[in-house]
């Protein structure tokens, strides 16, 4: 709505001419990668202040997850960050072993650290492929939902879901992998860098991909720390950061891979942070399945994890051990601890206090995406209105994890 | 369960740990009240009044370097006179440490916002303020982030039931979205878990032992 107000003649008014309207872009826009509402103060097709509401998608799980046993918290997490459900679980799974003083035996470490990045692939596919149709090109998501398909049914095979998996418990993971599942991901880890191959040839070099990316939406590395940014969009913008790295946990220590780092912290860098680290999540299976030995997948405790099924037929004790656990739980004692994990998209965190209980006294979620979808508002400053959609791609933003 | 094994009273005290100077320099800055190692995890407490200065401090001073907050977030202790706990997560990629600071608060009195150290925090100060009604200072958007339009109350206290006051459906008839009150069809069941032999202090008839044992407490 574009206006001029003339005054009236003899009136002591001024004139003031503008053409600044406010759009609405969302909640139910294709290109909002959920239920975002952004609020555009645009002066022509420029931006120049973007207000982010956010919320549409909020469900209260840090209050449901204070009323429920460490146990039953745990499927909170896989409908977090609804793209990557075993990273958010792995989190809660640290921090309560943390608390408890348990450590998870090295088959489901190891296991851990293989469907962490299998789920990781899994979410930079989806990021990828749909960042790429926001901007217009549309194969690259036909192609990646197929790949995405192929490691949804190594989900389903160790979990028995395709996505809310519930797989990862504190105390290891929630049953051992089918027999021939490693062969299936080591020959899919094999054919799965040249689909990155093709991938690029859509994209890496693509000229109106690199139109719309290169140079938009450029944070410098002060400002990615300010703003605090982790993950893909802070080692775009050169800041060499990596929790499996710097602060290893499980078995991250023993695996080798390269941290990529971009130079430009464009939309483009962020595009091919990601693209980098699919190569790196390769490695990591590819070691993850080499060095994984047979052995138990959650800790002999029977106090902490659940007796098998062959055991509660035998064993009285079996029997009430599994009652228990099932209907109260473990007492975890009074404490607190900040647990963060590399999670696909950067840093989540839990922030869990303990008060003695059989339930969460508060479980805060540090939701990666709450950080960068705050400075879309810097990010889109005197950007085009199209390039909103490349920044918000750029920056994987899914609404489950921030609006929790 | 492994707990610490009680160390020996004779035995010298271990040489401090790198945390544990990280803590004593931590302690040192002036409004750090205090500090603690939990789990692995450095704590330190500081006042509302010195909070902005000391944590500029910790994000400036190059033995800390703090320059990420990366979580903030408020405990509610309804128990406590001063009810709230701000929880701020630090974080320093140069030298890959991390500290969590904590500042109490009562539901009136407000928190100085941070939000010119570390431009993130704003939208953490708007959801503490959504979600527990602790007010930030200095803050100059305060509004609410997550919950609903037109949303009252502060949904993470204790004190706020969780199936909510109101509940929000289309109306047919009216051809609109209508908040009604919350009507259960059965009551909110909560279980007490606490068995007897772990939780209960006081048994009936027994207030003798339980006057001793929290006097033994109070002494040391």
């Amino acid at each position: 709505m574009s206006e001029t107000l003339v005054p009236e003649i003899g009136s002591s008014g001024r004139t003031v001419e503008f053409d600044g309207h406010s759009i609405n872009f969302g909640p139910q826009h294709p290109a909002a990668h959920g239920v975002l509402r952004l609020i555009l103060e645009l002066d022509g097709e420029i931006v120049e202040r973007a207000d982010p509401h956010i919320g549409l998608l909020h469900r209260g799980t840090e209050k449901l997850i204070e009323y429920k046993t460490y146990m039953q918290a745990v499927p909170y997490f896989d409908r977090l960050d609804y793209v990557s459900p075993m990273c958010e679980e792995h989190a809660f799974a640290l921090a309560v072993e943390k608390l408890l003083g348990i450590t998870a035996p090295d088959r489901a470490q190891w296991i851990r650290v293989l469907f962490a990045e299998i789920t990781r692939v899994l979410n930079h596919l989806l990021n990828l492929t749909t960042y790429a149709l926001d901007v217009g090109a549309i194969t690259p998501s036909l192609w990646g939902f197929e790949e995405r398909e192929k490691l949804m049914e190594f989900h389903e095979a160790a979990s028995g879901a395709r996505l809310h998996a519930n797989y990862f418990r504190p105390g290891g993971v929630s049953k051992d992998l089918p027999a021939g599942l490693t062969d299936k991901i080591a020959a899919w880890a094999d054919t799965f860098p040249k689909f990155i191959d093709d991938l690029e040839t859509l994209l890496t070099n693509n000229r109106i991909w690199k139109q719309r990316t290169v140079n938009i939406g450029i944070f410098s590395a002060e400002q990615a720390l300010a703003w605090g940014f982790s993950g893909p969009p802070l080692r775009a913008s050169g800041v060499p950061w990596d929790l499996r790295r710097s602060q290893p946990y499980d078995k991250y220590a023993e695996v080798e891979f390269q941290v990529p780092v971009g130079r430009n912290g464009d939309c483009y860098d962020r595009y091919l942070m990601r693209i980098y680290e699919l190569r790196e999540s390769v490695k990591i299976i590819k070691q993850a399945l080499a060095k994984m030995q047979l052995g138990p997948v959650k800790v002999q405790d029977r106090k902490f994890s659940p007796p098998t099924r062959g055991e509660m037929k035998r064993s009285m004790e079996a029997l009430i051990h599994h009652f228990k656990l099932y209907t109260e739980g473990y007492h975890v004692p009074a404490g607190a601890t900040y647990t963060a994990v590399e999670s696909p998209k950067g840093e989540f965190g839990v922030y869990l206090v303990a008060d003695g209980t059989n339930k969460p006294y508060r479980c805060k979620i540090r939701a990666t995406g709450f950080a960068f979808l705050q400075a879309t508002d810097v990010m889109t400053k005197r950007h085009m209105l199209a390039d909103v959609c490349a920044i918000i791609g750029s920056l994987d933003v899914v609404f489950g994890e921030i609006d929790r | 369960m492994a707990e610490a094994e009680p160390v020996a009273e004779a035995a010298p005290p271990p040489p401090p740990s790198g945390l544990e100077l990280l803590g004593q320099s931590v302690a040192s800055v002036p409004g750090v009240t205090g500090f603690r190692i939990q789990g692995g995890e450095l704590v330190a407490a500081t006042t509302r009044d010195a909070l902005v200065a000391a944590m500029t401090t910790l994000r400036d001073d190059p033995r800390f370097a703090f320059e990420q907050m990366m979580d903030l977030c408020g405990v509610d202790w309804p128990g406590r006179t001063e009810r709230f706990d701000v929880v701020y997560n630090l974080l320093s990629v140069s030298l890959n440490q991390r500290v969590r600071v904590i500042v109490a608060t009562d539901a009136a009195t407000p928190v100085p916002s941070v939000h010119t150290v570390w431009p993130v925090a704003t939208w953490w100060e708007r959801e503490a303020w959504d979600l527990f009604g602790i007010v930030f200072s200095g803050q100059p958007d305060l509004r609410r982030i997550l919950t609903d339009y037109g949303f009252q109350g502060h949904p993470l206290r204790k004190d706020f039931p969780l199936t909510g006051y109101v509940e929000v459906r289309y109306d047919e008839d009216r051809k609109q979205v209508v908040n009604e009150p919350v009507r259960l069809t059965q009551d909110f069941r909560s279980f007490d878990f606490l068995s007897p032999w772990e939780a209960m202090t006081t048994l009936p008839g027994d207030e003798k032992v339980f006057t001793e044992r929290s006097a033994e407490q109070a002494k040391g």
